[in-house]
């Protein structure tokens, strides 16, 4: 990663700043760090710096609350705790450079409930169907296309169609 | 099932003779649940935690392994029942702080149990004796797989099943095993071994989870991550670290033989001197000198046949399990000191004096030593 400030060294100093419910970000070469006096001073760094803020990763206005179970960010500040399932969907921001903190990964590589397996294999089957539809239609094999189509179709409905 | 009949069978964990028994006590993995879009616990109103706990309390009874279990609402519990259940690693010391609204069930071996309504709505265990940690987990998995017909867990494609604490999220399993290291800590070389385990993500706790002191010489070891590791890669690491340190704390034994012989006898025969004519003792002293009698159990010093007498002692000698039969107001601290004495001396009457001339004379001779 390159340096923020002179776009030439190799970013080493990972700066982040939480200004007024903004997350801050920059990132810096050793050499920046030390005309920027990065370990002496401390809030206000990236500002100061003149460096962009990144939106994407702003986190939820401090007043959002879960349409669920009416869960804040405020109370989840004070037990570190969620509110319900949907939580996760609603604060998904905020969580995720705490999830990083706390585990191996971001990714659940895990068991699956079994519906949701089954799912996921319905998925990848269709997807075949469809990606082999497309191609029968292009080399113009009309036969094999309906053929496909109909399979396509008897699992779109479901089983029981 | 009653839950006297709970409390009079210790639970198989206790008493079987799993793999590594020696040094590993039991085995336990535990998979955190939730119904999606139903407030957590901690944030649910009461009549929604009944709600739920109704609903999740009849899908586990219904369940093929539970057809003779315990199954219980909190509030129908005394504090000293709760706190046996605590006492038997069944459920939680946060469990047992709860009342309306939360429940427990669990079949008549012990081997299951599911807390309703504790942190998140169904944390289910299962636990062995010894080393069988893939077992357990294969145990567990098979509920989860049952309830999951009847139930429908939050679980999100990509952070897995979701729980009320973002650190149990993904996998939702807590895997651990309970150690009996006497020798690692004889030979001050446990903390070096809890500070190797702590570097590669796993946790080392004491007796009763987090937050508690090592007592007895033993400790617990579990993952810290559930997320983004499958469930048998933990499994299999917690494995290869675990036969790791049973080595360690085989050597540590072999070196105290060599080396501090006299230590070594000298430290089980004050423990049975003092377990076998004390008169007032409390709970941390009688755990602390039973691991030394367990020790030289292992050691040959005693009968092997006494292993099973001083495994139910650690359990017998808990504050609520001292108070059981006792069915009286709560009794003062003092008052359990002398009745866990009196307990210890009637149990160690028929328990033989250290033998000596048993004492490995060649440990490190590998193999060729067993001249018995």
């Amino acid at each position: 990663m390159k340096c923020d400030v002179c776009q030439n060294g190799e970013a080493s100093i990972f700066l982040t700043e939480i200004v007024q419910g903004k997350m801050k970000k920059a990132n810096l070469c050793p050499v920046c760090a030390k005309a920027k006096d990065v370990e002496q001073s401390g809030f206000g760094l990236v500002e100061a710096l003149g460096l962009a803020t990144t939106p994407e990763l702003d986190m939820a206005p401090a007043g959002t609350k879960c349409p669920i179970c009416g869960f804040s960010q405020t109370d989840f500040k004070k037990t570190g705790r969620f509110g319900c399932s949907h939580c996760y969907d609603v604060f998904g921001d905020l969580l995720a450079p705490m999830l990083k903190s706390m585990h191996k990964g971001s990714q659940h590589i895990g068991k699956k409930p079994a519906d949701f397996e089954r799912l996921a294999e319905q998925e990848r089957k269709l997807e075949t169907l469809r990606t082999d539809l497309e191609s029968a239609v292009k080399a113009e094999e009309y036969e094999r296309a309906a053929t496909l189509r109909d399979q396509l179709r008897q699992m779109e409905l479901g089983p029981l169609a | 099932m009653k839950l006297s009949r709970i409390i009079a069978n210790t639970g198989e964990w206790l008493t079987g003779n799993g793999p590594h028994r020696h040094i590993v006590v039991s085995s336990r993995v535990r998979l955190a649940r939730n119904l999606r879009n139903k407030p957590f616990p901690g944030w649910a109103k009461k009549n929604e935690r009944v709600e739920i706990l109704q609903s999740l309390k009849e899908a586990v009874e219904a369940l093929p392994e539970m057809h003779s279990a315990f199954s219980e609402v909190l509030e129908a519990l005394s504090p000293l029942e709760k706190q046996v259940l605590v006492e038997r690693h069944l459920i939680s010391r946060e469990h047992a702080a709860k009342g309306v609204g939360s429940g427990v069930v669990m079949n008549g071996e012990q081997t299951l149990s599911f807390m309703i309504n504790e942190e998140d709505h169904l944390r289910m265990q299962a636990i062995l004796n010894g080393l069988q940690l893939t077992k357990v987990y294969e145990m567990i998995n098979k509920t989860d797989r049952e309830l999951e017909e009847s139930l429908d867990f939050a679980y999100h494609a990509e952070l897995g099943y979701l729980t009320a604490c973002p650190t149990n999220v993904g996998t939702g399993m807590r895997a651990s095993a309970m150690l009996h290291l006497p020798g690692l800590v004889m030979n001050d070389q446990v903390n070096k071994i809890i500070n190797s385990v702590n570097k590669i993500g796993l946790a080392v706790r004491g007796l009763h989870g987090e937050g508690t002191e090592a007592m007895g010489n033993l400790f617990q070891i579990s993952n810290q991550t559930t997320l983004g590791e499958a469930e048998g890669e933990i499994i299999d690491r917690l494995n290869k670290v675990i036969a790791t340190i049973i080595e360690h704390e085989q050597n540590a034994r072999l070196i105290l033989l060599e080396k501090r012989p006299t230590t070594l006898l000298d430290q089980i025969g004050r423990a049975y001197g003092i377990l076998s004519h004390a008169h007032s003792m409390t709970s941390k002293e009688a755990l602390n000198l039973l691991s030394v009698i367990k020790l030289g159990v292992d050691l040959g010093l005693f009968p092997a046949s006494e292993l099973g007498p001083v495994d139910e002692l650690f359990i017998e000698t808990q504050p609520a399990h001292l108070q059981k039969g006792v069915q009286i107001k709560k009794m003062a601290a003092d008052e359990r000191d002398t009745l866990r004495a009196a307990l210890i001396r009637s149990k160690l009457k028929s328990m033989p004096e250290p033998d000596i001339t048993k004492i490995p004379t060649h440990p490190t001779g590998a193999g060729d030593s067993n001249d018995e």
